[in-house]
């Protein structure tokens, strides 16, 4: 929230309605409080209504309860990031309030049940407390039977109350929620909301109203980044797929094994991360593209598969949903640390594509360009998502299925001749028959992971082997020609370009606005191609006096995170300096600026 | 996969809508002849058991009029795995020990196809023992041969999962000492629906097992003996008649759908018995899927795919 809306509470107290453009909520608890919930109703409310939303949540790694956190930053402009600092608190617990506090702005309202929380006059000046018995309140509106159960429900009537939220929408929402349950869930959850909201939040809190969003013309759908891969691969085409659980890819694999059958298709659950994509290979050589995907370790074990689709030149889409690294390091948290295995992942030389969707919205649509770029260049695309926009739900247009949905049923269609590996082809970029093609002249074709000859048999001629990886390597060069050249975020010239990949597109841009408020020179490049590169950024870097590479890794031996790394190994340049940051949460603005500032020397400039 | 080939669609409720656009179903074929399957010469050793298996391949085609559009071959990596070079229809030469999912993938998406696997014993029970497992546990359509000669031979000879214990070789210098497998007990564990022992000296026999696994509906499974004569010569001579061996077939009143009784006859020593030991109709897992996608399909019954991702949008605003 910038500072011109932030809820600051006037010192005279009461200040019913006053309007705001945009609020960061923290909702802060246990993992079994529903928390995630209260969270999904405030996203699908703003989603239905003129506002755009980001959240943001952790989970613990624990199989049950732990502490866990869900923000939610509604606004009636542009949100970009999940923001850097809280509007409210709702803490549930004590450890909920003190961890979570320092996260709070300055004069910000902390929200708790005091019932479990015993405020510390300390903060009580920084802060305005507002305590309510959310536990005690809740067992009296629907009896104690339930524990802890329906405590959010009665929260989120709190927050409807502070925000002048749209009660009838929420209600709604609700029992699209519940309704298919048991009558008496519905009645509590509903009984829950309205205790909440009815209850007198005191004099000493005042209530806020958020102006109007522009109107939109079309409606919108709010989903995390998971469900908007997912979908997309669905929209794609893509009937069938393989994979083996592991967090936070799991629920892409949940959704296509529910989701497929409705379209014909078969998502199945292998015995392990080779199988998978094994199995997704098999499929793709018999003419259905297939998905298969991962984190972390399962990344790891799929790359000899992976080479083998590349040598074969055998389609394939793999997610990788990145986590932290390596081994099993950090299964809940974030990083962008699996850029290099995604470009140069697997012994030999293996050319294969790599792009990174920015944020939820383009989950769904980076999902249909892997598919379509695996498919006309014959060649496995790896997907490298993260943990952070996997989780957090976004809303936005709802995408035109009619014009989008695409179907790829394999052709069978008989050919005179069919040479799998053609080398008279100039670009490199051939198609495989899938197996039930008849062909005419009576010569079949292997695919093979052997260095092989035009028809797919073994061969160790020099001569081949050398036109083979000409040819592996031209098709992706053909296919950076066909990569639109990326566009500056700001003027294409200036002191200093940021430049980031993947989920941090969001804290960067927001980071550029912020900056170029206070008069430095500093724009943004994101790169969602990422192998092959597109042409034309030394022309775009030329314009820049220091390049900062921005990424969720570790700087490494050298000093250079992963894309830094493959940017000055591409580009020769020495303004490319990296930022990294691989505490495996997500970048904040006011981080990215504060680091930036500080690697460059000779400031950065106002314009 | 037991259907005798016609130009047909694939079966109801099949992953895919494929479209096969082929000469009209009136236009008679000729059936293949031996010249039209045979592709590369093999490039095994002279006197190499495999050659037979391969031979037999052929005559399998010939004989039960397998199309070359209709068949695919799929390998690991070992000697036998070269198989689908020196077959003239489509295959695909996988890496090492991930042949079988690999040709689950094939056989789950497209039920059109006869699916076989021709692979080796370190593919099946060494560093894709897993994927046997799972393969054989799922009851996925399709053909796995191993063809098994107790030694690693593309390598040169290394000791393999089935080498007996006291083979001696280049990593057992002493003599194996680890217990080796036995496919047979392995498979009836696992859940294979047909499990079959043959052995490559006994054509007839060969062809017969392949006739039959081809018949059977779900994951059927053959270990072929198969001499690497270069590596672990006579290994198999105790089976041979002809080198002084007994070939003991299946006896005529063992119940092939009895497990306890599949499986003490797989636990005779060598040579013990060549046959089917153990054959069960289960539904396959192309079945299984293909029932839930039926059940699914009913519900969207003539929406278009966009129409039914559109529904799911409708429930996220």
């Amino acid at each position: 929230m910038s500072d011109a809306t932030a809820i600051n509470p006037p010192s005279s107290g009461a200040n019913n309605g006053a309007e705001v453009s945009e609020a960061v909520i923290r909702i802060a608890g246990n993992s079994q409080d529903g928390i995630q919930a209260i969270g999904g109703f405030l996203a699908r409310l703003a989603g239905r209504s003129e506002q755009e939303v980001m959240t943001f949540m952790t989970i613990p790694s624990t199989i049950s309860g732990g502490p866990s956190i869900f923000q939610v930053r509604v606004g009636s402009g542009e949100v970009l990031s999940p923001g850097d600092e809280a509007d409210v608190l709702l803490a549930f617990y004590q450890h909920s309030y003190e961890g979570h506090i320092g996260f709070l702005k300055k004069g910000g309202i902390v929200l708790y049940d005091s019932d479990h929380v015993d405020p510390k006059p300390e903060w009580e000046k920084e802060y305005r407390h507002v305590g309510v018995p959310i536990s005690g309140l809740t067992v009296e509106a629907i009896g104690g039977t339930g524990k802890d159960k329906g405590k959010n429900l009665f929260a989120l009537g709190l927050i409807a109350k502070m925000f002048n939220l749209e009660v009838p929408k929420l209600q709604q929402l609700i029992s699209e929620k519940f309704g298919a349950k048991d009558a008496s869930v519905l009645d509590n959850a509903m009984t829950a909301f309205s205790a909440g909201y009815s209850h007198s939040l005191g004099h000493l809190l005042e209530t806020f109203r958020f102006v109007e969003g522009q109107k939109r013309s079309a409606s919108q759908v709010v989903m995390n980044g998971n469900e908007a891969l997912a979908y997309g691969l669905i929209a794609a085409g893509v009937r069938f797929g393989a994979g083996y659980p592991i967090t936070p890819w799991s629920d892409i694999m949940e959704l296509l094994r529910r989701e497929l059958p409705k379209y014909g298709g078969t998502f199945v659950q292998c015995e392990d991360e080779i199988a998978s994509i094994a199995m997704a290979l098999g499929a793709s050589y018999a003419g259905s593209l297939a998905v298969t995907g991962s984190s972390g370790p399962g990344i790891s074990l799929k790359t000899e598969a992976l080479g083998w689709g590349v040598m074969a030149e055998v389609p394939l889409v793999v997610v990788d949903v990145q986590r932290g690294g390596p081994s099993t390091g950090l299964p809940t948290n974030v990083e962008q640390s699996d850029l290099n295995i995604a470009c140069y992942g697997g012994h030999g030389d293996s050319p294969r594509v790599v792009i990174a969707p920015a944020n939820v919205e383009d989950c769904f649509y980076t999902a249909i360009e892997a598919v379509n770029l695996a498919r006309k260049f014959s060649v496995p695309v790896i997907i490298l998502t993260d943990q952070a926009i996997a989780t957090r739900i976004e809303a936005f247009e709802e995408p035109k299925l009619q014009g989008l949905c695409q179907s790829l049923a394999p052709d069978l269609t008989p050919v005179a001749t069919h040479k799998p590996y053609d080398l008279s082809i100039p670009n490199g970029v051939t198609q495989h028959r899938p197996p039930g093609t008849r062909i005419l002249d009576g010569r079949y074709p292997v695919i093979t992971g052997l260095e092989h000859d035009e028809f797919g048999h073994p061969t160790g001629s020099p001569q081949l082997h050398l036109a083979m990886s000409a040819k592996r390597r031209r098709k992706l060069q053909a296919l950076a020609d066909e990569i639109p050249v990326p566009k500056v975020y700001g003027p294409s010239e200036g002191r200093v370009l940021l430049v980031g990949w993947g989920s941090t597109q969001g804290p960067i841009h927001e980071a550029v606005d912020q900056c170029r408020c206070a008069g430095e020179s500093v724009s943004a490049l994101h790169l969602k191609h990422l192998f092959p590169l597109p042409n034309g950024l030394e022309e775009i870097f030329d314009g820049f006096t220091h390049i900062r590479v921005v990424e969720m890794n570790d700087e490494g031996v050298y000093g250079f995170g992963q894309l830094a790394g493959i940017l000055r190994a591409r580009y020769c340049n020495p303004k490319i300096v990296s930022v990294n940051k691989a505490d495996g949460l997500t970048f904040k603005v006011r981080e990215i600026i504060h680091r930036v500032c500080e690697t460059v020397q000779d400031g950065m400039n106002k314009f | 996969m037991s259907a005798p080939i016609t130009e047909t669609a694939p079966k109801a409720g099949s992953p895919a809508q494929i479209i096969i656009s082929t000469t009209p179903a009136a236009e008679p074929r000729k059936p293949l002849s031996k010249r039209e399957i045979v592709a590369d010469h093999p490039t095994w050793c002279p006197g190499c058991g495999d050659f037979a298996v391969l031979a037999l391949y052929y005559k399998l085609i010939e004989k039960r009029q397998l199309w070359h559009e209709r068949v695919t071959t799929v390998s690991g990596i070992g000697c036998s795995s070269r198989f689908p070079y020196f077959v003239q229809a489509h295959g695909a030469h996988f890496i090492h020990g991930r042949a079988l999912p690999f040709a689950s993938g094939v056989s789950l998406s497209r039920p059109d196809l006869h699916v076989f696997a021709f692979i080796g014993d370190g593919d099946a029970f060494s560093i894709g023992g897993n994927h046997f497992t799972h393969a054989a546990r799922k009851n996925v359509n399709l053909t796995c041969v191993v063809m098994d000669n107790e030694v690693y031979g593309l390598t040169k000879k290394q000791t393999s999962p089935t080498s007996p214990v006291g083979f001696k070789s280049k990593t057992d210098i002493w003599g194996a000492v680890d217990q080796p497998i036995n496919p047979m007990k392995q498979a009836i564990m696992a859940g294979a629906t047909f499990v079959a022992r043959t052995i490559s000296t006994n054509p007839n026999h060969v062809l017969q097992m392949m006739e039959a696994a081809l018949d059977h509906e779900g994951f059927s499974f053959i270990e072929c003996l198969s001499e690497c004569v270069e590596f672990y010569p006579g290994a198999f001579d105790g089976a041979n008649p002809r080198k002084g061996g007994q070939f003991r077939e299946v006896p005529p009143e063992h119940d092939r759908t009895d497990e306890a009784a599949a499986y003490k006859l797989a636990s005779e020593p060598f040579p013990g018995y060549f046959g089917i030991l153990y054959q069960v109709k289960r539904p396959t897992k192309n079945a299984l899927e293909a029932r839930i996608n039926t059940n699914f399909r009913s519900k969207v019954q003539g929406l278009a795919d966009w129409q039914i991702l559109q529904q799911t949008f409708d429930r996220m605003k």
